[in-house]
């Protein structure tokens, strides 16, 4: 975290995507600051920009241009494998289409970050289960995603989001597969992870959810148009 | 925790899921796998069975045939036959001792009668200590003649095998009498069946040997038609073959450096060539073999580059929860090995009882079969295969796992 205790700062953020023939500009220059314990709305319509900016956020991809400090360390110049140890200890994600390993249980879906974390056998297993009971699933640990609904599978990717208890949450589009009362759900338990001062990016298409954040930042081809506070 | 915990955990996750089409790589590997062990097992065979071939004729040993000097020596003229006489053996006895043994031999081509069979047969006078130089073992309720037999100039006989068996049939030779150039001689051995590689005007089957005094006193014949030497150790060899020169050359009035003088078949190098030959087989044979293995290798690189496309989404979430290169990697390429060591070991059970099954086939009897030998399986052929099916499992699960890995998650996720 640096001085003004931004957990976030990009500045000149541009992305150009080269598919061989045609180079998409699907970020023109992004400038974004946002501080510990936020709840940030990101908004605007399909094809903006908006997934682009996240993958860039949680480092699932590189930025073309412009610079990126998250927790206040610079990840320009991190080799690959230093970048997948900063998105498992600082960074949690939840997909619109969930991204559960689907031959897998639950509780090990929940399991795997912390796999990766070098958690210990019994104290994963221990903890997997805690964060399930915690988003309603105590009884569903054994199930395969396949035998889950939607609003559950999305529950389980939650309670994967928060096994390394990273400092931020990313959210693309979480209740864009589901119906509005899961829907709602799931914002319910994104509030409440806001209320234990976790900072949180939600992508969303839906202004009824955009309401529910601190702050909402329109994305429009490429470039930030409207940031403000609600 | 190490990353050793990590790759198990994750391997054992993935394990879980075996295709159908796994089958069809197991087997085609079993297929490369028993290709590859066949050939090898016969070209060990091939080689086993030239080797005892080759030794059936007899071990460090050297033929010499006395020629015609080509320089001249001493004040004499080139182009003079060397004659080398039977009484010459102990005189070469006497000056080169290191010498595990020296023969002479004299041959004729005489009718042998026995009953109303006459075939015309290639008689060699020798000394006794040939039957054990020249593998002239005999048969049992048989022997090879003695010093005795040759002291007392005794008319006893040591039959080729094929030659008993033209003269007598399915009768028993030994103590029957038969007529060589209307003299009677005492059958006293047959030789046991040999298949003989390397010989010299004919193979020992079809000859019969009698001692040398005998044949001097029948024959009135003095000169010996060939000399042959047997060293202690192979590597003497060469130096043994010069001193002989030097020991005959001043005796018989030639230059030892004189090649004409005397011809000689060192069987030492020439199965030195033979083993060249044979290496150069072998070789061959395992390149076939490999290539064929490696077209189910071809099926186990297929397989390993559907398994990671079809699980790229699942590469993506991993990486994004933090799997590093390794962990993403190794499961892949331990799936592909896998397959190969699973294929290789349905292979080699195979191929182990193809090999056992053929160790009942008589092949002493068999013309073709009595070269050709028994395939064999040795643990240098398994070691062989099992590496180069190793080195394919490894490559085929590395190669398209390390490309999935090395694409951004973000594009791995996008990807349906
Ligand atoms: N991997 C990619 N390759 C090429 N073009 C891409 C890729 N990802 C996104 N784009 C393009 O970049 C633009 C922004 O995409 P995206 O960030 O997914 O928008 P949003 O999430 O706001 O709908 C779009 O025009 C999209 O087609
Ligand atoms: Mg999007």
């Amino acid at each position: 975290m640096n001085r003004n205790g931004s957990i976030i700062h990009m500045s000149g953020i541009r992305k150009v995507y080269d598919t061989g023939k045609v180079k998409v500009e699907a970020l023109k220059g992004v400038d974004l600051e946002i501080r510990k314990g936020e709840m940030v709305a990101i908004v605007g319509p399909s094809g903006s920009g908006k997934s682009t900016l996240m993958n860039l956020l949680g480092c699932l991809d590189t930025p073309t241009a412009g610079s990126y400090e998250l927790g206040g360390d610079d990840v320009a110049g991190v080799t690959r494998d230093e970048l997948a140890e900063i998105r498992n200890r600082r960074v949690g994600f939840v997909f619109q289409n969930f991204n559960l390993l689907p031959h897998i249980s639950s509780q090990e879906n929940v399991e795997m970050p912390m796999l990766f974390g070098g958690v210990p056998v019994r104290e994963r297993r221990e903890r997997a289960r805690d964060l399930l009971t915690k988003v309603g699933l105590g009884d569903r640990v054994d199930h395969k995603p396949t035998e889950l609904s939607g609003g559950q599978m999305q529950r389980v990717a939650i309670a994967r989001a928060l096994a390394m208890d990273p400092a931020i949450i990313l959210a693309d589009e979480p209740t864009g597969n589901l119906d509005t009362s899961s829907g709602s759900d799931i914002m319910s338990i994104f509030n409440e992870l806001w209320k234990q001062g976790r900072t949180l990016v939600i992508i969303t298409h839906d202004p009824a959810l955009a309401k529910r954040a601190s702050r909402v930042v329109e994305i429009r081809d490429g470039v930030v148009m409207n940031d403000h506070m609600n | 925790m190490s990353d050793l915990t990590i790759i198990s955990t994750l391997f054992a996750s993935s394990a879980r899921l075996q295709k159908k089409r796994a089958y069809l790589t197991i087997a085609a590997i079993a297929w490369g796998t028993v290709a590859i062990l066949m050939l090898l097992a016969f070209g060990e065979g091939l080689k086993r069975q030239l080797d005892r071939n080759r030794r059936s004729t007899g071990e460090n040993l050297a033929v010499i045939w006395p020629g015609e000097t080509s320089k001249t020596y001493k004040g004499l003229p080139a182009g003079r036959a060397i004659h080398v006489r039977a009484g010459d053996i102990d005189w070469i006895r006497e000056r080169m001792p290191e010498l595990r043994a020296v023969h002479g031999e004299m041959q004729t081509w005489r009718p042998a009668t026995y009953g109303r069979t006459v075939k015309n047969l290639r008689i060699i006078g020798t000394n006794p200590s040939y039957g054990e130089s020249r593998k002239h073992y005999p048969v049992a309720g048989g022997r090879f003649f003695n010093d005795e037999d040759e002291a007392q100039r005794r008319r006893v006989i040591f039959l080729g095998d094929e030659v008993a068996k033209d003269l007598f049939g399915h009768e028993d030779p030994v103590g029957k009498t038969l007529l060589i150039a209307n003299s009677p001689y005492l059958v006293i051995g047959v030789m046991q069946h040999k298949t003989q590689m390397g010989m010299y005007g004919g193979p020992d089957s079809n000859h019969a040997v009698i001692p040398m005094s005998t044949f001097r006193a029948q024959f009135s014949r003095e000169v010996l038609q060939e000399l042959v030497i047997e060293v202690q150790d192979p590597a003497q060899m060469k130096a043994e073959l010069r001193k002989l020169n030097e020991v005959l050359g001043p005796k018989y009035g030639y230059d030892p450096g004189d090649d004409h003088a005397m011809h000689t078949w060192d069987m030492v190098k020439s199965s030195q060539v033979t083993k060249n030959i044979l290496t150069g087989i072998q070789l061959f044979l395992g390149i076939v073999g490999a290539l064929t293995l490696i077209i189910g290798g071809v099926g186990v690189a297929n397989i390993m580059y559907a398994v990671v496309k079809e699980r790229t989404r699942e590469i993506g979430v991993k990486m994004a929860l933090g799997a590093k290169r390794r962990w993403i990697i190794v499961p892949f390429v331990l799936e592909g090995l896998t397959y190969t060591l699973v294929g290789g070991a349905l292979g080699m059970t195979i191929a182990t009882l193809l090999v056992a099954s053929m160790s009942f086939i008589d092949i002493e009897h068999n013309k073709v079969l009595s070269f050709l030998g028994r395939p064999t399986l040795s643990l240098q052929i398994g070691m062989f295969t099992s590496c180069i099916l190793g080195l394919i499992g490894v490559l085929a699960g590395y190669f398209p796992a390390r490309r999935a890995a090395s694409i951004d998650p973000a594009a791995t996720l996008r990807y349906e």
